[in-house]
């Protein structure tokens, strides 16, 4: 791909990043660190890349483990945001009053 | 097995569906920032890294299938079987953890780049080249930077702020041998030498130690968010090196806002990034160091405790890092029931980074069934507190110190507190007097109106509730 066409790509994904995350209520500020975390596990997909196309030893040997590293963090981090985020769901009361929809 | 040789690299409809997944990376992280679409969010995100990686597995020429299989399935186990071990008040070091292996696979890949580079014998163009060794460098900082801040949080090595003499002196040093080693490497872009590759590799891993580890434990939530940032980046410059716009986006989308929440979290804590890593915490003043012990205070038994909370009409109850570490939030929780019943207006005031990461307290209280509406945000309950008549600190420390907003020669003065010392009472449930991660004493403790109950906060928890329910 051209350069420039990344560079573009690069700073409009940038201005995406620092616009979508504006006034997140401190309650979010970990398990939203968590999920931009496991988002960067995406590495893992160059891992795959190294590995899928290496003919040296040494060279697949580094690219399985990140391929392990890339993997621990996409998998270990989506489950552990799920786990945080799955504290704020709303237990079924047994004397609910219509509950929900008005909490904000 | 997946039929191999289905998309061309870089054809469009590999590009196509990597850019189906980052969509959803987009719209995860916009979710992710209101609390009712969070869960939603997550997985949106993880069903985009799924279509990313099948995406990859589908390109034209990938092979070496077995090994592929093998990465992935150590990685899923490791990944699994480590989130659903954790303790919910680990997962600070977890997230350290997640974040470290994230950025030394990307080390790893530069370093498998530049060696394959290095194999063809031609020369690598410096489009490709610039961005390999940014990613090592980064993915080499954030590895064992991410390491030292898991360790500090997990107890390994003390988290109180460890300085070498000369510190500044020895990074900056560091910092330039890096840089003149890359400028090396790219100015020989026709025949890098890979022994001073995996040298930059390396002082990159000691300048993530050294600057991780003058850091105090209570800033620690914001290092683990730039180191973030950082990998965030670095996924991106390998994204270049590769060529993979997936990569690009994805890691850019994580350093911007990685950046903007550091950013905020620094402004929780009234800390400039700056601060936070040029400047260890506690480092020398607060005079009172060692008549720490001789200094007056009240202590009281669980029973005593009990009295002046059931015979409260409002009562706060403030949490902290010792809540977590006692597992005490059903205990606490009973507490609050039982004061309920009493018809005591009871409220839970959440600083915004007790505990070692803004919102540990809330996903700790969540889980022990405090309804979300007696969580009180810190803006929400300090206007309360001079009409509460008590307030319960647990396990909480240096976000209760009135002397940031008395003391302007403190290290913490200027940090936003709750403001229990404006309550009738205070009750401050600890294990000890000892100071809290800032290293600095606490005036709280020696005020008149403020009780000590030393105890395991769980222990103390679960007598007080008794204790009330005999009264």
């Amino acid at each position: 791909m051209d350069l420039m066409i990344e560079i573009t790509i690069f700073v409009l994904a940038a201005f995406v990043g620092f616009e979508v995350i504006s006034k997140v209520p401190t309650t979010l500020h970990t398990p939203l660190m968590s999920q931009t975390n496991a988002i960067h596990g995406i590495v893992m997909l160059g891992g795959l890349i190294v590995v899928g196309f290496a003919n040296d030893p040494l060279e697949q040997i580094i690219g399985v483990i990140a391929i392990a590293f890339g993997t621990i963090n996409v998998v270990g981090g989506f489950m552990v945001t799920d786990r945080m985020l799955g504290m704020f769901s709303r237990k079924p009361k047994p004397k609910a009053e219509g509950d929900g929809k008005d909490s904000s | 097995m997946i039929a191999p040789a289905v998309l061309e690299p870089g054809g469009d409809a590999s590009i196509a569906l990597y850019i189906v997944a980052f969509s959803l990376f987009i719209l995860g992280v916009r979710r992710g920032t209101h609390p009712t679409t969070a869960k939603q969010g997550n997985l949106i995100a993880a069903a985009g890294m799924a279509i990313a990686v099948v995406t990859t597995l589908l390109l034209d020429g990938i092979g070496n299938w077995g090994l592929i299989i093998g990465g992935l399935a150590i990685g899923t186990a490791v990944g699994v079987v480590a989130s659903i071990r954790v303790q919910m008040t680990e997962m600070p070091q977890m997230v350290a953890l997640y974040n470290g292996v994230g950025g030394g696979a990307v080390a790893l890949i530069a370093w498998s780049e530049i060696r394959h580079g290095i194999s063809l014998g031609e020369e690598i163009p410096l489009d490709e080249l610039i961005p390999i060794l940014f990613a090592a460098v980064v993915g080499s900082v954030s590895f064992w930077g991410s390491n030292i801040a898991f360790a500090k949080l997990q107890d390994l090595i003390p988290t109180r702020p460890l300085a070498v003499p000369g510190q500044q002196v020895i990074n900056a040093l560091l910092l330039i041998g890096i840089v003149a080693a890359c400028v090396n490497l790219a100015i020989n872009n026709d025949d890098p030498s890979q022994a001073l590759f995996v040298a930059v590799l390396i002082a990159a891993g000691v300048l993530g130690n050294l600057v991780v580890l003058p850091i105090g434990g209570a800033d620690m939530p914001v290092v683990i968010s730039l180191l973030n940032a950082f990998t965030g980046l670095s996924a991106a410059a390998a994204g270049f090196a590769l060529d993979n716009v997936a990569l690009i986006v994805a890691g850019t989308l994580v350093g911007s806002s990685g950046t903007i929440l550091t950013m905020e979290m620094a402004t929780a804590m009234n800390r400039s990034v700056g601060n936070v890593l040029f400047a260890g915490f506690g480092g020398a003043p607060s005079g009172g160091g060692g008549s720490t012990e001789e200094r007056p205070h009240t202590s009281i038994g669980a029973q005593d405790a009990a009295i002046k909370l059931a015979y409260a009409d409002s009562v706060v109850i403030v949490p902290g890092y010792g809540l977590a570490v006692a597992q005490a939030q059903h205990a606490i929780k009973e507490v609050g029931d039982e004061l309920e019943k009493r018809g005591i207006t009871v409220n839970y005031a959440i600083h915004p980074v007790a505990g070692r990461m803004p919102g540990h307290m809330n996903v700790l209280l969540a889980e022990a069934d405090v309804p979300y509406e007696q969580l009180k945000e810190m803006e929400e309950i300090n206007p309360e507190m001079s009409r509460t008549d008590v307030a319960v600190v647990v396990g909480a420390n240096d976000v209760t110190n009135p002397a940031a907003k008395n003391d302007p020669n403190s290290p913490i003065a200027g940090m936003p507190i709750i403001e229990v010392d404006e309550a009738q009472q205070v009750i401050v449930i600890k294990r000890s007097l000892s100071p809290g991660f800032a290293g600095i004493d606490n005036d709280l403790f020696y005020e008149p109106n403020t009780s000590m109950l030393f105890a395991d906060a769980k222990q103390a928890a679960a007598d007080i509730a008794a204790e009330i329910q005999n009264l």
